[in-house]
């Protein structure tokens, strides 16, 4: 603590002695840290009575604190113990923040300072104790989020406190929240018409937390026009979270197929366009992600911009290693599938012994960004995870760009020159082997991209593209060989119809289903949902 | 050419092998090791590879056992089950080793029993398991399901007041079966039947996004909602991730996991998990003299200070231990008479307690519940009263109460206690 001036100390002290019989158990600041020292040692229970004191105190710091604790940056310092706040947690080293000024403290290493633990039910009361705070917050999203956390224990000084918080609130979100918490506490009126207003507010919502205490209320409830009202509310709840959970399983389904898509079109380039059967193309995904986990390594402290600078790495890494594989062994083999099907599955055992050799068999952690991880909350019914929407956006933009790629450049130009008439476009004085390399380097490119999605998704480790390998087969087999909008439609398809099968079917009997389907559909179409036409198809 | 040149010599080099192993088989005592080394278990088991390398080190630099060296046999079975059973065939016949350490998964597990069973071999089995089995050739160090799951089960309805219970896991013979005594177990508690979900996924899954939707649904009915987990390998790192991206915080819906341990945390992001639960027989946090001896001499070894322990390694410790003693006491590696000499022996574990082969070739263990905390570890909320006999055959399934494993006075696996008869060691 800063010394203070002789005045400084003399105005603390009249502050002291105006603020004494108001708050008579708050002894001011010293009194706080005291109670705030306790922590460093209490067992859990005694951390919870310790939590309620200083929530009492009523000093300015108190939600800070508490915040702190309950995300588990409450840290007190070895050498004195004198307590501190962490300004985020888990960084070295930290950066320390005074509890009393909530101003910067310095900084210590992570070894120096000392974590005060929580556990669930200490987080709980936490939980609640902070909503009573961060409900005067500045900001909306923690306002919304404390009057939601609130409606789990509404007692009457949380009622009280919601209904001054309503009195002054100008956020329209907000609003809705203190009304809904509100309402639920109105439907233990005594007042049938009070009850009734509290239904009819409630009615609106698709919470399952109000549909229960709703559904709840129908079978206490005395009055008839009050019950009726409720069970009429049950039902519109329920209509509505059945559409939104629709809507969730439609959006299950697009990620689903997003992923496959991603995977396949690197493979819709190397084998629809060139006919190459390339096992090895999951291990080039593989690669992909190995390559995201050397660049987190490579810049620590930068996390959210190390997946954007991993993409154009994975592609370089996954296109070169596509060109190497082109060259040497690849080249050799054109119009000898089962050849290459065999020296293709070689190379994926070498690569992925190469990788075991380098990074061991032990999968590799990559580190979900801040900006990745959670969900974005749409209403009460209807949340979407940021990975997912960012992977599914992320699929139309790389598609998009091979469609450019494709149709917009020379190299596009060449490749489907070389794709559909060889010995013609030699004649043209295209270099077709030129083309046959940058054309498989393309494809394997894509496959590194996609690779770094992966990482989000799953597991790093030396089989990773072991288990992608089939998907993406059948996604280009039933899209239809040849054809990059095949793959877009028959990827996402498959998504779909997987994830709507999956909720009753399991995930492994969902996946055989659509195996099944698969194979009837290349029965009654071998050539997929969109064959190639013309002379060109005839001779593959 | 080339092809044919390799073709000639690999004989060559296979038989060079053979012959250099077979020169070393005079002078030491060999020690199996079946432990994956690679594939979707490796992130499992390769510690423990390294735990019965590290104990057979530290008894080499005491002067070895019976006079001779230990010699570790390693073997990769490449978490590819038939493979396990080839591997085992290879350690008996080939290698002739007087113990084998190994096997993680029960799938793993049932495709080597055949194997030892035939050659009369030993193993010592380092991990909790559903139960239901006891066989005179194998040593079951890790928990039975009343050590582990049962206890589990009965923290979260009598602590945490559960009253709806997810069933989750990885589709093999653990989670199954321990899933079937679970049920069983819930229903004679009085859980309605509506109130139990049980599903299971494939190894290695990570399209987790439906599946936590659905728990997140099951979970919203009011009542207090629990997963008891028996997802296994690396699937569960997605699963903890998609948990934590649809905020299902362990206040909420708690999950209590079987086979997630300081180890599988090591290479996770922890912060979405904080919280969630797991039951042990043992946890690295735990602080007693032993423990920390034994993490010093692990770090010593591994050349890495940040490695953790965990649960099967203590298992492996314990099981090392105890083969130590009875070959000790035989004063041969005969595996009939090691083995006849193993129920009764006592070897103290890591946390405090004594590790007691029984009759039924289980062991007696204290049980932990810890729940994770930031840095990876998990804090001890919940211990039992002293230790837990292993159970071979669970008492809650109705075709197993009446079966008793006991190897010393029935000589039998699969005792009918109602009809008299000594079945095959397995139930079914």
């Amino acid at each position: 603590m800063k010394t203070l001036s002789w005045g400084g100390q003399f105005l603390l002290l009249l502050a002291l002695w105006v603020a004494l019989p108001a708050r008579a158990q708050s002894p001011g600041d010293a009194g706080f840290l005291s109670t705030l020292a306790g922590l460093r040692d209490a067992s859990f229970d005694d951390k919870a009575k310790i939590i309620e004191q200083i929530s009492q105190t009523g000093h300015p710091s108190v939600r800070a604190v508490l915040t702190a604790l309950m995300e588990q940056r409450l840290y007190f310092r070895n050498s004195d113990q004198k307590i501190f706040i962490g300004k985020t947690a888990d960084v070295d080293p930290l950066n320390l923040i005074d509890p009393l000024t909530l101003k910067g403290g310095g900084t210590a290493s992570a070894e120096s300072v000392t974590q005060i633990g929580t556990n669930n039910a200490l987080r709980r009361v936490l939980r609640e104790a902070v909503a009573r705070y961060s409900l005067s917050s500045p900001e909306v999203s923690v306002r919304r989020d404390a009057a939601r956390e609130m409606a789990k224990s509404l007692d009457e000084p949380t009622v009280k406190l919601l209904r001054d918080r309503l009195s002054v609130e100008t956020n329209a979100g907000v609003r809705q929240e203190i009304a809904t918490d509100l309402a639920l506490a109105a439907l233990d009126s005594p007042d049938g018409k009070a009850r009734l207003d509290a239904v009819a507010t409630l009615s609106n919502s698709v919470s399952q937390d109000v549909r229960n205490r709703l559904a709840s209320l129908i079978d206490s409830e005395k009055d008839e026009n009050v019950k009726q009202a409720a069970a009429s509310a049950v039902r519109s709840i329920d209509h509505w979270r059945t559409f939104y959970s629709g809507i969730q399983t439609l959006f299950f389904g697009l990620s689903l197929g997003s992923v496959l898509v991603l995977i396949a079109t690197g493979l819709a380039i190397t084998f629809g366009v060139m006919g190459v059967i390339n096992m090895a193309h999951g291990e080039l995904m593989m690669l992909g992600a190995y390559t995201t986990w050397v660049v987190q390594q490579a810049m620590p402290g930068h996390i959210g911009i190390s997946i954007l600078v991993a993409i154009p790495a994975a592609f370089i890494v996954a296109g070169l290693t596509g060109v190497l594989l082109e060259r040497t062994v690849i080249r050799f083999l054109y119009g000898r599938p089962l050849e290459t099907l065999l020296a293709t599955f070689g190379v994926s055992l070498i690569l992925q012994q190469t990788v075991r050799s380098i990074f061991t068999a032990l999968n590799r952690s990559v580190v979900t960004p801040e900006w990745m991880s959670g969900s974005l909350h749409l209403n009460d019914a209807l949340e979407i995870t940021w990975n997912r929407l960012y992977i599914v956006l992320f699929t139309l933009i790389v598609f998009t760009l091979v469609q450019l790629v494709m149709k917009r450049t020379r190299l596009g130009l060449d490749i489907r020159a070389v794709s559909q008439n060889r010995a013609m476009a030699k004649a043209m004085g295209i270099k077709t082997e030129w083309v046959d390399a940058m054309t498989f380097g393309l494809g394997s490119g894509i496959a590194g991209v996609a690779g770094v999605a992966l990482s989000q998704l799953t597991n790093v480790g030396p089989d990773l593209g072991q288990s992608y390998i089939i998907d993406s087969f059948m996604v280009v087999v039933f899209g239809g060989v040849g054809n990059l909008w095949g793959s877009l439609i028959g990827g996402t398809s498959m998504g779909v119809v997987n994830q709507l099968l999956e909720p009753w079917a399991g995930a492994v009997l969902a996946k055989i289903f659509v195996l099944v389907a698969l194979i009837l559909f290349i029965q009654a179409r071998p050539r997929g949902l969109f064959p190639q036409k013309g002379r060109a198809a005839e001779d593959k | 050419m080339k092809r044919k040149a390799f073709l000639t010599i690999a004989p060559l080099l296979t038989a060079g092998f053979v012959f250099a192993t077979a020169a070393a088989a005079q002078d030491t005592i060999k020690v199996g090791v079946l432990h994956s080394l690679s594939g979707t278990m490796a992130i499992s088991e390769t510690t423990l590879k390294d735990t019965v390398l590290m104990m057979i080190d530290a008894q080499n630099k005491k002067g070895g056992l019976l006079g001779k060296k230990l010699e570790a046999v390693v073997v990769d079975p490449a978490s590819d089950w038939p493979l396990f059973a080839e591997k085992a065939a290879q350690l008996l016949e080939k290698d002739k080793v007087a113990v084998v350490f190994g096997c993680w998964t029960s799938v793993s597990r049932k495709s080597v029993l055949p194997v030892f069973e035939k050659d009369n071999g030993l193993l010592f089995y380092p991990v909790q398991y559903e139960g239901e089995e006891s066989s005179k050739n194998v040593i079951y160090t890790g928990a039975a399901p009343n050590q582990q799951a049962i206890p589990a089960v009965d923290y979260l309805m009598k602590e945490v007041g559960a009253k709806r219970w997810v069933l989750e896991g990885t589709d093999y013979v653990y989670p199954r079966t321990t899933n079937k005594i679970l049920e069983a177990y819930l229903l004679a508690k009085g859980v309605k039947p509506e109130d139990i979900s049980i599903n299971y996924t494939p190894f290695g899954y990570s399209n987790w996004q439906a599946r936590v939707a659905a728990i997140k649904k099951f979970g919203s009915t009011g009542k207090k909602t629990a997963v008891v987990s028996t997802i296994n390998g690396d699937a569960n790192v997605p699963f903890y991730k998609e948990l934590g991206n649809q905020k299902i915080s362990a206040e909420d819906i708690p999950v209590v996991a079987f086979s997630v341990g300081e180890e599988e945390l090591s290479g996770v992001d922890t912060k979405p998990l904080v919280g969630q639960l797991a039951a042990w027989n043992y946890f690295e946090s735990i602080n007693t003299p032993a423990n920390k001896a034994f993490i010093d001499q692990w770090h010593t070894f591994i050349k890495n200070p940040k490695r953790t322990t965990n649960d099967p390694m203590e298992a492996t410790y314990i099981g090392f231990n105890l083969w130590v003693k009875a070959v000790e006491k035989t004063k041969s590696t005969d595996h009939e008479k090691v083995i006849a000499a193993l129920p009764g022996l006592e070897t103290a574990n890591l946390t405090g307690g004594i590790a007691k082969v029984l009759p039924n070739h289980h062991i007696t263990k204290p049980v932990y519940i810890g729940e994770v905390k930031a840095d990876g570890q998990f804090n001890v909320v919940w211990k039992s009263a002293g230790v837990v006999p292993g159970d071979a055959w669970s008492d809650f399934l109705p075709g197993s109460k009446d079966i008793e494993a006991d190897w010393v006075t029935l000589k039998c696996g699969n005792y009918n206690k109602v009809t008299k008869t000594c079945s095959g060691q397995n139930y079914k």
